[in-house]
């Protein structure tokens, strides 16, 4: 028996994980070098806590329970998870009655301790918010991550658990004979399948359609973002600054990230299904993200922008995660419509998709005996060791003193290791390194990292890219 | 690990730090110079069009040249030189710098310390410019040192933003590599670099040079295919209806550079605006043993300023050691049309070498260094454009007591 996964995203890669715990035959698809480019990448990057989310629905469901998995997510993959808590701000009566609103069904999803707050207290935790406000509502459980990171670990510990991952290999067709799950041929194979969970993010309802299934109705919902320089913003708030939702959604949102930065946005605009792939910024968009920042934080100064980028997110027309096993395709079953909060769901999801694939195909998964939970991150010396320890490990590794990137005091030790570990690509290094990452935004490391990763791979400079096969950084030689 | 120590320790060794070391060596001091790269010269290297050196060797150089000419310079003074190194942290009260390297660790102790690291360019994500997230658009060093010294050409054709001094030498640099420059584009009504870069960069090879315009919008998938630009009123809005589309697979940014502070922020005072250390006429810091010069203070338009002005912080270091000295100082303030001005304070009894640049140009004006209303500098009535520096001597026994009461006060006085 084997199960393909198709989209290699946060609960692509999770449910791998997931299924890597037994003795069974699982592969991943993704047609991207590398896993969580899609809609992983680029969204808010929050733990949700989970009062937002109306009874009923699959994602008050996942939610809070989600967000309870993180702790151990955390631990066993090794990935940052910082509770920072959030604050949904009230600048009047009506607004106030919106967060009691909130505060009900929090209490109903089960979210513990929430309280609602008075402006001394929130200007006491969060002196840099609008003195006008008049109470907000605290969710302390509410955390920050980074996404692509529990992606990248999710797919480490899966592939030693012996789950097998195919990168830069993009789904064609399934073939569903007879309304059952048979093979999946991509651009360089054909799998002999039993079993094919659909995980593939914006693209689900192309997959859905190839396997001949009932139509997704998911559209993309493109959000952008205003990211600051985290050395010159870090102490503007501590935790995530919402504003009262309204029917447009969560509104823009002042969020701190996990590397002490501040990210702002996202704006939100549905666009018409054609256009998944647009991940461009607009002026009015970051004009907009600005405005509706302001009103939550007023000191935050765009000047300190760093870098600008946006995302898309698969909504559906019920504004719900489109789960479960198809009921007219025999093994196809989908995880599909992550919309918000599917990242803070995405741990419960993949728990639940195990759980039930055995349910519904009335099959019975065995433990490996020697199933690992745990990955270890590459090593970040800097501020992380003690400078006796510090000197010992380079006399083992030189390429340890050997600073790379230096905004964030990266190692050639630790791009090395994430090449090692499947880094092809300049992005594939930023998101498990933080190299280009910081204020320069790679200004004095790139080309430092186009030699390590020529070197180490065997490519010639003109082949490496930043993201995808089109992205290629330099166009040929000067001088022969 | 490894414990050094020394009288100076200089950080960085480009033109500021070995302009410093020199001066610094030549009074007898022992010197360390720290420097992150393989060779010294800093940016230098990768700047291999001449121009550099008319004030300072009264000679043209390229920039390797000129790196070389200090380099040798410092093989004469006994001067320590550790390349390679990264400074991981400042120890204040021990007065001890901690650096790695493929060695280990090192930790030197020394008796004054200067800081000269430079500064890094404005990255494309903070200009907030909307459209697709694409290859192709590197910052105008990016581009230098890729086409200089990794041999990789960035595009067949290109645009560049901003007219300061690397935008212009790049347009040139790739057009004399084959690559198509159409235009270089500059959101202010004049332009941001020298006259001389202007004729010889652009004019020379018939590259338009568009003021009052911007780069609107990128567009692309995976690699840069296309750039909108749109021209500017005087408040630098965008003009509807100006919109020109460029078919190009190369941006190139030269858009200001910002100075190197961020790993000594916790430890001495710099400026939260231009982000540049803050420093007196001696190039001393808010903490007494700690100097800095170069760009890392202010963004200059020569190399050879940049050399004085390591010199002056050598010089300064070196008196600190010798005679501990910690003279009173007092703020100079920007007056009236006075963008940018190096230094901040004004130590009493020292000479004054000011570097200023105007904010907007001015057809004819003077300079005016004053303190209340005694005036105790005023230049000659000339032009004054923000892309060439103004720089003013001024002798000590000229600056008479006056400003101790106030401060210092330079302004740009139209006429």
């Amino acid at each position: 028996m084997r199960i393909c996964i198709i989209g290699g995203g946060i609960v692509g890669t999770l449910i791998a994980r997931q299924l890597g715990r037994f003795d069974i035959e699982v592969m991943l698809i993704e047609k991207e070098y590398d896993a969580g480019l899609g809609v992983s990448k680029a969204n808010s990057a929050i733990i949700h806590a989970g009062y937002d989310d109306e009874p009923g629905t699959y994602r008050a469901r996942f939610c809070s329970k989600g967000n309870m998995l993180y702790d151990e997510l955390a631990r066993q993959l090794d990935i940052e998870v910082v509770r920072v808590g959030s604050h949904v701000l009230a600048f009047n009566n009506e607004q106030r009655n919106v967060l009691n609103k909130l505060y009900q069904q929090g209490l109903n999803n089960n979210i513990r301790n929430l309280r609602i707050l008075e402006r001394d207290e929130i200007l006491d935790m969060e002196p840099n918010i609008n003195p006008d406000v008049v109470a907000s509502l605290y969710a302390p459980s509410a955390g920050i991550t980074e996404p692509w990171q529990i992606c990248i670990a999710a797919t480490e510990n899966a592939a030693a658990n012996g789950v097998e991952f195919h990168f830069n290999e993009e789904v064609i067709d399934i073939d569903a004979q007879g309304n059952k799950i048979r093979r999946v041929i991509t651009d360089k194979h054909e799998y002999q399948v039993d079993y094919v969970i659909n995980a593939a993010g914006l693209y689900a309802d192309r997959i859905a359609n190839m396997a001949k299934d009932v139509a997704i109705p998911i559209h993309p919902r493109i959000g952008e973002y205003i990211l600051l320089n985290k050395f010159t913003t870090a102490d503007l708030i501590h935790s995530i600054i919402f504003p009262t939702p309204s029917k447009m959604g969560k509104g823009i949102l002042v969020i701190p990230t996990v590397d002490k930065g501040i990210l702002l946005g996202p704006t939100s605009s549905d666009l018409n299904y054609r256009l998944k792939d647009l991940r461009a910024t607009s002026s009015e968009g970051l004009e907009q993200i600005v405005e509706n920042a302001k009103k939550l934080i007023p000191g935050i100064d765009i000047k300190e922008t760093v870098k600008t980028f946006a995302g898309c997110r698969p909504e559906t027309s019920q504004k719900d995660f489109y789960l479960g096993a198809s009921r007219k395709i025999y093994g196809f079953f989908n995880v599909a419509g992550m919309r918000s909060p599917g990242l803070t769901a995405a741990p419960a999801i993949a728990q639940w998709t195990c759980e039930e694939l055995q349910k519904t195909y009335n099959l019975k998964f065995n433990l490996k005996k020697d199933y690992n939970p745990y990955r270890k991150k590459i090593f970040h010396y800097y501020n992380n060791i003690s400078l006796e320890d510090y000197d010992k490990e380079i006399q083992r590794y030189p390429e340890a003193g050997r600073f790379v990137c230096v905004c964030n005091k990266i190692t050639e030790k630790e791009v090395i290791e994430a090449i090692k570990r499947g880094a092809t690509t300049l992005d594939a290094i930023k998101f498990r390194t933080r190299a280009m990452f910081g204020e320069c935004q790679g200004g004095f490391c790139t080309h430092k990292i186009l030699q390590i990763l020529s070197r180490e791979l065997g490519f010639p400079l003109e082949k490496i890219v930043y993201n995808n096969a089109k992205s290629y950084v330099v166009d040929g030689k000067v001088r022969k | 690990m490894n414990r050094l120590e020394t009288d100076i320790l200089v950080i960085g060794a480009g033109a500021a730090g070995m302009g410093a070391a020199i001066c610094a060596a030549n009074s007898g001091v022992s010197v360390i110079v720290v420097e992150r790269n393989p060779d010294a010269g800093g940016i230098l290297n990768q700047c291999i069009h001449n121009g550099f050196g008319l004030h300072y060797f009264k000679k043209e150089f390229t920039g390797p040249e000129f790196a070389y000419q200090l380099y040798s310079k410092t093989k004469e003074s006994g001067i320590q030189f550790l390349f390679n190194h990264f400074l991981l942290q400042l120890d204040l009260k021990n007065k001890t710098a901690i650096f790695a390297s493929e060695e280990g660790i090192k930790l030197i102790a020394c008796k004054a310390l200067i800081y000269t690291a430079g500064a890094r360019e404005r990255p494309f994500g903070s200009l907030l410019i909307p459209g697709d997230r694409v290859s192709g658009i590197f910052t105008a060093g990016v581009a230098q040192r890729l086409t200089n010294i990794e041999n990789r050409l960035p595009g067949t054709k290109a645009l560049i933003l901003g007219s300061g001094d690397i935008g212009l030498i790049m347009a040139r640099r790739l057009t004399l590599e084959g690559v198509e420059v159409v235009a270089v584009c500059e959101r202010m009504p004049y332009p941001g670099g020298l006259a001389r870069n202007i004729d010889q960069c652009l004019k020379d090879f018939g590259i338009p040079l568009l003021l009052s315009t911007t780069v609107t919008e990128v567009r692309g998938d995976g690699r840069l295919r296309e750039v909108i630009t749109s021209s500017l009123d005087e408040n630098y809005n965008i003009i509807e209806g100006t919109q020109r589309s460029w078919s190009v697979d190369t941006l190139v940014l030269s858009v200001g550079l910002v100075p190197s502070t961020t790993p000594i922020m916790d430890y001495f005072s710099i400026d939260s605006k231009s982000r540049g250390v803050i420093v007196d006429n001696c190039m001393r810091t808010d903490k007494d043993w700690i100097f800095s010069a170069g760009n890392c203070v202010i963004i200059y338009d020569l190399v050879d300023y940049v050399t004085y002005q390591g010199e002056m912080a050598g010089r300064s270091a070196v008196n600190y050691i010798k005679n501990g000295n910690n003279p009173a100082r007092y703020p100079i303030k920007k007056g009236n049309g006075v963008g940018v001005i190096n230094c901040s304070y004004y130590v009493e009894n020292s000479d004054l070498e000011l570097y200023i640049r105007v904010n907007k140009p001015k057809e004819k004006a003077k300079l005016v260094v004053r303190s209340d209303n005694t005036i105790i500098y005023e230049g000659k009535p000339s032009a004054f454009i923000p892309s060439e520096m103004v720089r003013v001597k001024i002798k000590a026994e000229k600056i008479d007591d006056s400003f101790k009461k106030s401060s210092l006060v330079t302004e740009i006085i139209d006429l």
